[in-house]
């Protein structure tokens, strides 16, 4: 008795933490399971397994075609935010300039709204301009609010670069620019990559400004939001469940790569 | 200011060159900043001057035009107090929930995961793998789950555990349960910041000077990992006050747990009724920098910014 009780204590914080992960992927797990059911009209009720849904997937448009715009407002935000956003990082840590504090603040307030008002302001703002809803105004929606993230996440990058590095560029006779394309860039690159696919994530899975913002335009969180309530196909799940996959062995060859990097440098 | 609560885990800048090519920083940062003042600031002033506008006499549904009609702000605190109270209540539940839960859990992956590298990559992964789900795909996967007849309820009832006209989705408690689960990943990941840079050395001074692991916890890991803490509850707090998915109808929620945002969606985009949208929003956004700045000034961290 006495053995098992000191056999918990010792690993307490094991046991919690084993039943704590557990308990985050529950709805995940359910998710992706319920992707292979052989559903009809709702995906409440298990009715066996079935690879159709991954297959035909195009077969249920709405899903399709909302998955497609998805990626088109993600692709272009990023883009977007991505070169905003490097360039006001790159400016912070190597420049000094006046109204630093308010140029700060300009940045850290988009993150401290909450996003139902940053949607509903934009809204007001493309109601009173007699802008009308469409992609367009999802893409410039969601490029706003990444680029205070991509600037959190670049600056810390920028911000651990040795200076050295350049200088030892520019004593070799290179010009500004050939340093910058040469030494710099690719020294931020990790960051600005890091950045990009932060961005794209957010604005992906972002419905709260979206559906503020989009009209008759659809995305793929949109399109769950408004089938919600009559029952949503199986084909959403496939959908999420590809996306989980991808982002997992993303996330994994990024973890992998850094980590034989590190032992690379630990080497020399 | 709140700033550093949020940037915390971003390294202190290095100084290079002062005043140096004013005119190079200039073209760097303003497109982006323009940018923000344009989809930013500006829908930010233009939510007050919505907010003030009158109905267009005779007008149709959604029709109106510029006014001063401050008498809205009243009107509006009036008619939704309950959902203005709940949003602050329900947000404030799931935070302490998400804290209690996340607090361990990020321990586990700083500090006792310290020196296996490879399993805390793992761990870390798992936190975060929520975010990889669609956000509104894990609120209806859990709608479903605590459903009336679902795995949970129906197994429970049928062994008459509880009555069998018991129910979850629907109620304070299940939207409080879909916010502090959605905001896991943001209150773990600045705890475990924290922690994986504490120095266990002060722990074990702790106990050399005789004092129990509960006093060691108190006195010198908790004020260790308080930056930790203090971002991971703004993170947790401020979206879970303006989420209207798990409230609403079609989520966990039902029409009596409607938050405020709930409230400015159903005005903005259903009734059509702007300057009440507009109002609510401008009341949830200030309350909410009141909160945080008595917050962050109350968790003494004005050294962090």
């Amino acid at each position: 008795m006495q053995s098992i009780a000191r056999f918990f204590a010792r690993y307490t914080i094991w046991i919690y933490a084993a039943l704590a992960f557990t308990f985050i992927l529950v709805p995940i797990v359910y998710t992706i399971i319920f992707s292979f059911n052989d559903s009809r009209r709702s995906n409440i009720e298990w009715r066996g397994f079935t690879l159709d849904k991954w297959i035909y997937l195009c077969d249920n448009q709405g899903v399709c075609q909302a998955f497609a715009n998805s990626i088109l407002v993600g692709v272009v935000a990023t883009v977007l935010a991505t070169t905003l956003g490097t360039m006001i990082a790159i400016a912070l840590v190597r420049y000094r300039f006046r109204f630093r504090g308010a140029t700060t603040l300009l940045l850290f307030l988009p993150m401290a709204t909450p996003e139902v008002v940053l949607g509903a302001g934009l809204a007001a703002e493309f109601l009173t301009a007699g802008v009308p809803k469409s992609a367009l105004t999802v893409i410039l929606a969601h490029t706003m609010f990444c680029i205070s993230f991509v600037v959190v996440t670049v600056r810390a990058r920028v911000a651990s670069l040795d200076p050295a590095l350049e200088e030892a560029g520019r004593d070799l006779y290179a010009s500004p620019s050939q340093v910058f394309v040469r030494v710099t860039f690719p020294l931020l690159l990790p960051g600005i990559m890091a950045a990009a696919l932060l961005s794209f994530a957010l604005s992906f899975d972002d419905f709260i400004i979206t559906n503020f913002n989009s009209g008759p335009f659809t995305t793929f969180p949109k399109y769950l939001y408004t089938a919600a309530s009559r029952g949503l196909p199986a084909e959403a799940n496939v959908v999420a469940s590809a996306v989980f996959f991808l982002a997992i062995v993303l996330v994994i060859t990024a973890q992998v790569a850094s980590a034989a990097r590190r032992k690379r440098l630990a080497a020399q | 200011m709140a700033f550093g609560a949020f940037t915390t885990t971003a390294a202190a800048p290095v100084e290079a060159a002062p005043r140096r090519k004013s005119r190079v920083a200039l073209l760097l940062l303003l497109p982006g900043l323009a940018y923000l003042a344009l989809f930013f600031l500006v829908p930010l002033v233009s939510l007050i001057i919505t907010s003030l506008q009158t109905r267009v006499q005779g007008g149709e549904l959604g029709e109106f035009e510029a006014g001063f009609n401050l008498a809205v702000y009243g009107q509006v605190i009036g008619n939704y107090g309950p959902h203005i109270l709940r949003s602050f209540g329900y947000a404030l539940a799931a935070t302490i929930f998400a804290l209690l839960f996340s607090y361990p859990l990020a321990y586990f992956l700083g500090v006792t995961l310290r020196r296996y590298p490879l399993l805390q990559a793992l761990g870390l992964t798992l936190v975060i793998a929520p975010f990889f789900i669609s956000f509104l795909l894990r609120t209806l996967a859990w709608k479903q789950i605590l459903s009336d007849e679902g795995i949970v309820l129906g197994t429970l009832k049928s062994l008459s555990v509880i009555p069998p006209d018991a129910h979850v989705t629907g109620t304070a408690g299940a939207v409080i349960f879909g916010l502090a689960y959605n905001f896991i990943p943001f209150m773990t990941l600045p705890i475990y910041t924290s922690l994986e840079r504490l120095d266990l050395r002060y722990v074990e001074a702790g106990g050399d000077l005789y004092a129990s692991p509960a006093r060691t916890f108190l006195s010198v890991t908790l004020p260790l990992s308080a930056p930790g803490v203090i971002s991971g509850t703004l993170l947790t707090f401020i979206p879970a006050a303006g989420d209207y998915v798990n409230a609403s109808n079609a989520f966990l929620g039902s029409p009596d747990t409607a938050m405020i945002g709930n409230a400015i969606e159903s005005n903005f985009l259903t009734q059509q009724n702007y300057p009440v949208a507009a109002s609510l929003s401008i009341i949830l956004m200030a309350s909410i920098l009141v909160l945080v700045a008595v917050y962050v000034r109350r968790s003494g961290t004005e050294d962090l910014v």
